[in-house]
């Protein structure tokens, strides 16, 4: 592949230019289903976008005695991660940036936004932030063990480390989601949970800790850390396509040429909007929990769920099926 | 983490009035609760002193606004009682009716806000749409959403023509629907469950001895209403079933009200369905003579008691009013404690509290911060030397 189709991916398509759209585009769809949900109007198609521009122009205001510099690369960081994961989640066909073990980088890249929370907060100065950020990383040793279990569910069946094999050993139509929907169902309670959304949005409590470990977070610092928010969960949801829902592949549709592609974006892009839409509902159907009732739910039967699903894929492999 | 003391309020998002806590917590655990109400004090009590009657009752309806038709209630009969004159009783009727609405409107306010709480954020959107309802009957039948203003001494002030009678009973139907999905979602939703069930433990000999009140007392078994034991306007009249719950936690504050929304909407259609019919208002004199009254009444939030006595004018002499939040504060701060962060918003928010009719005033030294009480000689006193001193008198 060129230079310069290689620079398109990056930069253009699907890479940064097209990720801030899809990213916004994800929050207004999240935010407009929760609001018909709630018998709301629901904010207007660009919205998010506004916000963010609203944000930029905000003044930018440093606690004293903070790191300016530290309080300001730690969004940055975050926006870097989780843009880099969603370079390796394939949505035409295979990434061009696919390697072997690409998966492990990715579950690496999108923990990598909740540890600078924990950083975020703790060094805020601000009693709301700290307890916000301690309730942050409690809660990231709860939903991360059966995230990754959950991702290791599809890559054990299709014996490889990378996505777009993943995806691939799926392309017959026979998706994951169907061999291991306790797994499905584990991942997709645990991205909600890694997303910080309701009801595991426990370090952000509103009533509790007014904004948590983002009390002291402003302007322009603020705008990019939602920006990374808004693309940890299309790239949350993508990844889930990916490894459980078959990711672009249509059945029985080869996915070559320019027509191909578009398809195959059309296939993404649908499914990545179901998983959306799931994610939405689960966030209006029901109140937040407590931290102490995630951690004992969380070890005791999300973990157990995920290994008993491991369990399961591992015999079926074993004797052959499917 | 060492303890650190957590500021929750004078402005915090989970309070949007003017109370402080100072909460000192280890990590999640609280340690200790600190309570301070005394940061908006309007005195109230003293205007109403310095005003004729009808004055006054217009600015006692407007000690609270979700409770306002309570306390215009409750000053008006007490002011009728001490005067002599009895309401007609379609007068009686119609201040039950709109009492009833009232509590109607307050109680699926607090589920929303309970539900806010805890991040339930659609329960709070689904019983606020409700709650319009309630507010464009009340519109209709007062011309207000908000401070009715349906009181005069001697009666009510508007009528209930039979058209606004129908239009009435086919809200409260509609009502009565959404009243009965509330009960079943408070009992089959599962983190609503975990989070009031077993939190906010309140015995029911500590909400006796604690002197709490209305559905926080009657959430922890104990089985006392005024609207029964010691009826008022209509509810002598009307057939009124008082709801307990043995549950002795949020979860219990939580069924009662619930189960109370229930029985307005049944109250209330009972009372649209059988109105009496007559005069609306007796005239009332313009003075009353020397006397003293403790009027009791039941608010949305438990028993409101005025003390009103009268020296032979047309003014009130003396003024005093114990809101029900203030009779409960005490509760809450028994039923915090042991308890973690998360809980506060919850076990704070089942009292329904209402803190701008619970202002009371604190001395506070701005030299050092400390607080103190003061007795009521020491306070005529200090009066008597402030206005000696600022009028320049021996």
């Amino acid at each position: 592949m060129s230079a310069l189709v290689l620079a398109l991916y990056l930069f253009v398509f699907p890479g940064f230019l097209f990720l801030l759209g899809f990213a916004w585009f994800a929050e207004w769809w999240d935010r407009k289903l929760l609001a018909r949900l709630q018998h709301r109007v629901g904010p207007p198609f660009l919205q998010p976008f506004a916000d963010f521009v609203k944000l930029l122009s905000k003044e930018n205001v440093v606690t004293e005695g903070v790191s300016a510099r530290l309080q300001a690369a730690l969004p940055l960081v975050a926006f870097a991660a989780v843009a880099t994961a969603f370079l390796y989640v394939p949505l035409l066909g295979a990434s061009p940036f696919g390697a072997p073990g690409d998966l492990v980088l990715v579950l690496y890249l999108l923990t990598l936004p909740t540890i600078l929370l924990f950083v975020l907060g703790w060094t805020s100065r601000n009693v709301f932030a700290r307890i916000g950020a301690v309730r942050a990383a409690s809660q990231l040793f709860v939903y991360e063990v059966p995230f990754f279990l959950a991702c290791l569910g599809p890559a054990l069946a299709a014996e490889t480390w990378a996505v777009a094999d993943v995806v691939n050993a799926q392309a017959s139509g026979l998706w994951t989601f169907l061999l291991q929907p306790l797994g499905f169902a584990v991942a997709i309670v645990a991205l909600q949970a890694k997303l910080e959304r309701t009801p595991f949005d426990i370090p952000e409590a509103e009533t509790e800790l007014v904004a948590g470990p983002l009390t002291e977070i402003t302007g322009r610092k603020l705008a990019i850390w939602n920006l990374a928010r808004d693309i940890a969960l299309v790239t949350g949801a993508a990844l889930l396509v990916a490894l459980y829902l078959g990711g672009p592949t249509v059945p029985g549709v080869a996915l070559e040429g320019l027509a191909g592609a578009a398809i195959g974006f059309g296939a993404f892009f649908v499914k990545t909007l179901l998983v959306l839409a799931v994610l939405a509902a689960i966030r209006a159907a029901v109140g937040r929990i407590r931290i102490d009732q995630l951690v004992t739910w969380g070890w005791a039967v999300l973990t157990p769920l995920a290994l008993a699903q491991i369990a399961i894929a591992i015999v079926l492999r074993g004797v052959g099926w499917p | 983490m060492p303890e650190v003391e957590l500021p929750i309020g004078p402005q915090h998002p989970a309070l949007k009035e003017p109370v402080s806590f100072r909460v000192l917590v280890d990590g999640e655990r609280i340690v200790r609760l600190d309570l301070d109400v005394s940061y908006n004090h309007r005195g109230v009590e003293k205007g109403a002193e310095g005003r004729e009657f009808p004055k006054a009752l217009y600015l006692i309806e407007r000690i609270c606004g979700i409770c306002s038709h309570a306390h215009a209630t409750n000053f008006a009969k007490g002011v009728e009682a001490l005067m002599g004159v009895t309401v007609p009783p379609r007068g009686q009727w119609i201040r039950t009716l709109v009492a009833e609405l009232e509590r109607l409107h307050s109680h699926l306010l607090w589920l929303g806000v309970l539900a806010h709480e805890i991040g339930y954020n659609t329960l709070f959107m689904y019983t606020w749409r409700d709650r319009e309802t309630i507010q464009d009957l009340l519109e209709e039948i007062s011309g207000n959403r908000v401070n009715y203003g349906m009181n005069r001494l001697g009666g009510v002030r508007r009528d209930v023509s039979d058209d606004l009678r129908s239009r009435a009973l086919e809200g409260l139907r509609g009502l009565a629907d959404r009243a009965g999905f509330y009960s079943r979602i408070i009992r089959e939703e599962q983190t609503l469950l975990v989070r009031t069930r077993g939190v906010g433990r309140l015995p029911r000999d500590r909400a006796i001895a604690l002197g709490a009140v209305g559905p926080t007392a009657r959430g922890s078994g104990v089985d006392f209403d005024v609207r029964r034991d010691d009826p008022y306007v209509a509810y002598g009249d009307v057939p009124l079933h008082v709801m307990t719950s043995s549950a002795s936690d949020v979860f219990g504050r939580l069924e009662v009200r619930v189960r109370e929304i229930e029985e307005s909407v049944r109250l209330c259609t009972h009372l649209l369905e059988n109105l009496p019919s007559g005069d609306i208002a007796a005239k009332a004199p313009r003075v009353a003579p020397q006397g003293a009254y403790v009027s009791r009444y039941e608010a949305p939030r438990g028993e409101l008691v005025h003390y009103i006595r009268t020296n032979g004018t047309d003014k009130a002499d003396r003024v005093s009013v114990r809101t029900p939040t203030l009779a409960n504060w005490l509760s809450v701060v028994e039923a915090i404690q042991g308890r973690v962060i998360a809980d506060i918003p919850v076990v704070v928010a089942a009292i329904d509290p209402c803190l701008s009719c619970t202002s009371r005033t604190t001395f506070v030294d701005t030299g050092t911060g400390d607080r103190s009480a003061m007795e009521w000689d020491d306070l005529v006193a200090y009066g008597i030397r402030y206005y000696r001193e600022r009028e320049g008198l021996p």
